[in-house]
């Protein structure tokens, strides 16, 4: 197999770009999806009457169904309802829409793991809700819940691929485009692998090591 | 109805060729997951072998199939695979090979975890016991690593559910794929209404399908946790 080196070192450039373009919705998407995720695991968490129903319903509707299905009907189907977004807001609420359920459960399984002993200890101490909540729930429910975080923002950056059926400019956008016009199949592929090991591999290496810094905390050694 | 469009969805056979798009999806789906969950069982076993370089592959095959986003991976097969090998396969193939390919580095990672969460005084027990590794494995390891396993395994069957969605892309006709010819056609008939209802009934077939499997899933969890 020979490959055509002056054509991916031309366009090169071209897959750090839409690289770029799918970080800044991948980063605005899964900002979101952390808010969402830990405002309805309060919600959960506190039993809210009705909010914490809704939260429920709404993180089983976001785990079971796809991203490109939920992103075709916002993209498609809800103009016809009199609803306009741009393809990039599409995108990002779509990947706050399903990252929201994932992150609500990661959050959820820190917030279980906070022994009983602890939000008493805080309560008899005359702490507040907020304040315990705050001061000593958030901190530990953080700590356990870092890798289940961390393997969210990675799928959730993966997912990025299928905004390509949005026509926004992603690497996976840019691979088809390059095949459609030029036929330079294996190179356009080559780079498209590479640009997400270039994008996820140090992102990886860098989630381990936060993950291992964080664990480290929680044992207080 | 007629002015909200809705009928579009039980025009002539649409609801039939709905279904049919639908027993393809549910098609790759449970035929990945079935090869995914046998080869992940030997992958598991793989990752947890003494011999060093071959963990280390199993490790190198994990991070790769993690790493890479499966709709790469999909395009990476159909694409290239004509183009470097002349082989051409159909669509539906190759989604089963990528899903499975995919699927049995997760299952093994699964197993991996079952069968290390087994504590080592369990197998020391058996082995004090005087039972032989045949015995060893029947009654104590597999039974326990089992109920951790199933689980997290059915879990990975809705993944695996919701990922076939992108079989579409590559121009398999799954039930994405027909609602997009239905959308078509109602096009041609007048009916601008019809992607939201058609976009919202396949969203509403994937929830159908997955959330009883997450459910079965988290049951069997509960019941076994310990």
């Amino acid at each position: 197999m020979d490959l055509d080196y002056a054509f991916m070192l031309k366009y090169a450039p071209h897959f750090a770009g839409a690289a770029l373009t799918a970080l800044r919705l991948a980063f605005w998407g899964i900002a979101f999806s952390c808010l969402l995720g830990l405002a309805c695991c309060l919600f959960r968490f506190y039993r809210t009457p009705a909010l914490g129903r809704i939260a429920g319903a709404y993180i089983e509707l976001s785990r079971n169904t796809p991203l490109l299905v939920q992103l075709f009907f916002l993209y498609f189907g809800l103009p016809k309802a009199g609803i306009f977004l741009e393809a990039e807001q599409c995108a990002v609420l779509g990947l706050s829409f399903l990252g929201g359920g994932y992150m609500a459960e990661a959050f959820r399984s820190g917030f279980e793991a906070v022994s009983r002993v602890q939000i008493e200890a805080g309560l008899s101490l005359g702490l507040g809700r907020a304040q315990l909540v705050a001061r000593v729930i958030l901190p530990q429910a953080f700590a356990v819940a870092v890798p289940a975080l961390a393997a969210n923002v990675i799928f959730l950056i993966k997912e990025t691929s299928i905004f390509s059926v949005l026509a926004l400019e992603d690497p996976t956008f840019l691979a088809k485009d390059l095949i459609g016009m030029y036929y330079n199949t294996s190179e356009a592929l080559l780079l498209l692998v590479l640009t997400y090991l270039a994008v996820l591999l140090p992102l990886s290496l860098f989630l381990n090591r936060l993950e291992k810094r964080v664990r480290h905390a929680e044992f207080g050694r | 109805m007629q002015s909200l469009g809705v009928n579009v969805i039980f025009d002539g056979n649409n609801l039939i060729r709905l279904g049919e798009g639908l027993w393809v999806t549910m098609r790759i789906a449970f035929s990945s997951a079935l090869f995914s969950m046998v080869l992940g069982v030997f992958a598991g076993i793989a990752m947890s072998a003494r011999f060093k370089p071959l963990r280390l592959l199993m490790r190198l095959y994990l991070e790769t199939v993690r790493i890479t986003p499966v709709l790469v991976l999909l395009f990476l097969l159909y694409f290239s695979l004509s183009k470097i090998f002349y082989l051409s396969l159909s669509a539906e193939t190759v989604a089963i090979l990528v899903f499975s390919f995919w699927g049995t580095a997760e299952m093994g990672d699964i197993a991996r975890g079952a069968v290390a969460s087994i504590p080592l005084h369990q197998r020391e027990s058996g082995l004090a016991l005087g039972m032989g590794p045949a015995q060893l494995y029947a009654y104590i390891l597999i039974p326990q690593a089992a109920r951790r396993l199933l689980p997290a395994g059915i879990n990975l069957v809705t993944r695996l559910i919701k990922t076939t969605a992108l079989v579409s892309l590559i121009g398999e006709v799954d039930v994405l794929k027909v609602g997009q010819q239905i959308i078509e056609h109602a096009s041609l008939l007048r009916n601008p209404m019809a992607p939201l209802w058609v976009y919202a009934l396949i969203f509403l077939l994937y929830f159908a399908v997955c959330y009883p499997v997450a459910l079965l899933s988290r049951r069997l969890e509960n019941k076994w946790r310990n």
